[in-house]
């Protein structure tokens, strides 16, 4: 099947800056596609390129088998974008914005409508189609803006950052409508800096930082590749990290310091664990949880993702 | 770079224009007070002291050239700071040219709505004055087309400094600079005829001064083969600005 997106060696420099350095990837039909990173990584200049807004350095794009820079107009056409910061039309009411974006692509006025009624139930907002925009809670103008998104029935739905600043229950009805849409055949694309989000929605993602591609896969690979089931977290209680890490004698996947605190991505941490309690060195707390997709960017890059 | 121009820039016309209708009653009140205020300290007030200008009372002077500078102002100030508000703060502009549509549709769908501001607000002005009882002649059945001359070079110009401004306060400079001067130098007040001979020939590079020209005409009923010479004037001018305004957007939303 033709990838949704295949991108080569893309390169996109501002002056002096390289947003985004070199990278290659596939987006493959009716998958969830994740751009994971800090701010700053690349992330959004990456969609910009997607979305035909803003043209690339060099490297090869095409998205839905068309080249950006030949038919921007017949990629718009056949996408949906979600942008970071809500662009709906303040003044206008729920309705009105959807049918004034139906307008854009063409939509005859009467499919328009029926198509709007079908998008507002989706996204449950048909008791506030009267209701103008400013007067909608955050998540509601999100809802609506993922709603406008879809006016073009898009094969492809690019999403960038959908969930940042909303609350944990507005957030979770977005979750569910993009799944629903997964379900319903759309290749989703989405940035996002929440580990829970890209472990929840993505198929397939890439780690992103400085511009570059870090790692690929779907969430559980990634993490049982880069860190394994389970980390052990351990408060440092002076410098003794040198010390308990010879200790270890390298018997681990992996480990990061930051801060004051310890990880150690596991081979086995039942007996590692046995030996640490043993030995006699001092944490100030521990914790064995399961690994998660934070842990293979804090091993990647030694650094958090919401710096 | 080549212009992505096509029929798709009215579809930006009709956003701005269905959003229009929701405020314009808000937003009719100072367009359309501030030329009466005009009209009732200068015409009226200042007028009392002025015997005549060129056979007719200072009012009849004053009110075609109000026509004008209104359908400038609407153009300009739709241009610079509704313009900015919808690019910047409201990001109207990403949204649509997530769509099919072109960045260079979106400015120029800007442009021609600031120009049917001009026609919208000069045609009122006129209305008012023939109430009032200050239009002689049925050639001013004209003027809304001459509003279609006034508005595009001044939603061009307006454009141009949107696409350079750095913060919506530099405003400020283009109608201290621009703006206000060719309100006061384009003989709306005064004819030119008093002034020395080179204030009259930069007065001629002045679109506002050939608007006034042609507005006082048609209002008065002096129709002259002249007219047609300020009509092409502001042709040009309007060609000439067109794609300044496109090439500096895009330069400030493509990059």
């Amino acid at each position: 099947m033709l990838p949704v997106v295949l991108a080569r060696d893309l390169v996109k420099r501002y002056n002096e800056l390289v947003a985004v350095d070199g990278i290659s990837f596939t987006v493959r039909q009716q998958e969830c596609f994740g751009f994971l990173g800090p701010n700053g990584a690349g992330k959004t200049t990456t969609v910009k390129m997607i979305c035909c807004f803003t043209p690339a350095t060099s490297g090869e794009l095409q998205v839905l088998g068309l080249d950006v820079r030949q038919h921007p107009r017949a990629i718009k056409a056949q996408i949906g974008v979600v942008p970071q910061e809500d662009n709906l039309d303040p003044e206008l009411t729920v309705r009105e914005n959807l049918l004034l974006y139906a307008s854009y692509f063409d939509l005859p006025r009467g499919e328009a409508i029926t198509r709007a009624e079908e998008l507002l139930a989706f996204v449950e907002l048909s008791d506030k189609a009267s209701t103008e925009v400013e007067h909608l809670s955050g998540g509601m103008k999100r809802r609506l803006t993922i709603a406008r998104a879809l006016i073009n029935r898009p094969r492809l739905l690019i999403l960038d950052e959908p969930t940042t600043g909303l609350d944990p229950e507005a957030r979770q009805l977005i979750w569910q409508k993009l799944r629903q849409l997964k379900a319903g055949g759309v290749t989703l694309i989405l940035t996002t800096h929440y580990m829970e989000e890209a472990a929840r929605l993505c198929d397939r993602l890439v780690i992103m930082d400085r511009g570059r591609i870090l790692e690929e896969g779907s969430p559980e690979q990634l993490v049982q590749h880069e860190v394994g089931r389970e980390v052990l977290e351990l408060g440092l209680d002076g410098d003794n990290c040198e010390e308990v890490l010879a200790f270890l004698d390298g018997n681990l996947n992996g480990h990061q310091v930051i801060g004051e605190t310890l990880f150690l991505y596991g081979g086995n941490l039942d007996q590692l664990w046995e030996n640490l309690k043993r030995s006699g060195y001092n944490f100030s707390y521990y914790r064995r949880r399961p690994a998660t997709l934070e842990d293979v960017f804090l091993k990647l890059t030694g650094r958090g993702l919401r710096e | 770079m080549k212009i992505a121009l096509s029929y798709r820039l009215f579809k930006v016309f009709w956003r701005d224009f269905v959003v229009f209708r929701k405020t314009w009653l808000t937003n009719i009140m100072f367009n359309f007070l501030e030329p009466l205020f005009y009209l009732a300290a200068m015409g009226y007030g200042l007028g009392y002291y002025i015997p005549s200008i060129k056979g007719m009372s200072y009012l009849e002077f004053l009110a075609p050239g109000l026509i004008a500078s209104s359908a400038m102002w609407a153009a300009a100030s739709e241009c610079t700071y509704d313009s900015f508000v919808r690019m910047r703060f409201q990001k109207t502009y990403h949204a649509i040219i997530a769509t099919p549509l072109s960045v260079d549709e979106v400015v120029a769908g800007e442009m021609v709505f600031g120009v049917f501001k001009s026609v919208f607000y000069g045609s009122i002005i006129l209305l008012v004055i023939s109430i009032l009882g200050l239009v002689r002649s049925p050639w001013a059945l004209l003027i809304p087309f001459v509003m279609i001359l006034c508005g595009l070079p001044f939603a061009e110009l307006g454009m141009i400094w949107t696409g350079l401004v750095p913060k919506i306060d530099t405003f400020s400079y283009f109608f201290t600079l621009i703006i206000t001067p060719m309100f006061l130098f384009s003989g709306i007040f005064f004819p030119l005829d008093s002034l020395p001979a080179v204030v009259q020939k930069i007065a001629f590079f002045l679109p506002l001064y050939h608007v006034v020209e042609l507005t006082r005409a048609l209002v008065l009923g002096q129709v002259n083969w002249n007219l047609l010479g300020h009509a092409l004037w502001l042709l040009v001018f309007s060609a000439i600005f067109f794609y300044p305004p496109l090439i500096l957007m895009r330069r400030r939303l493509v990059y």
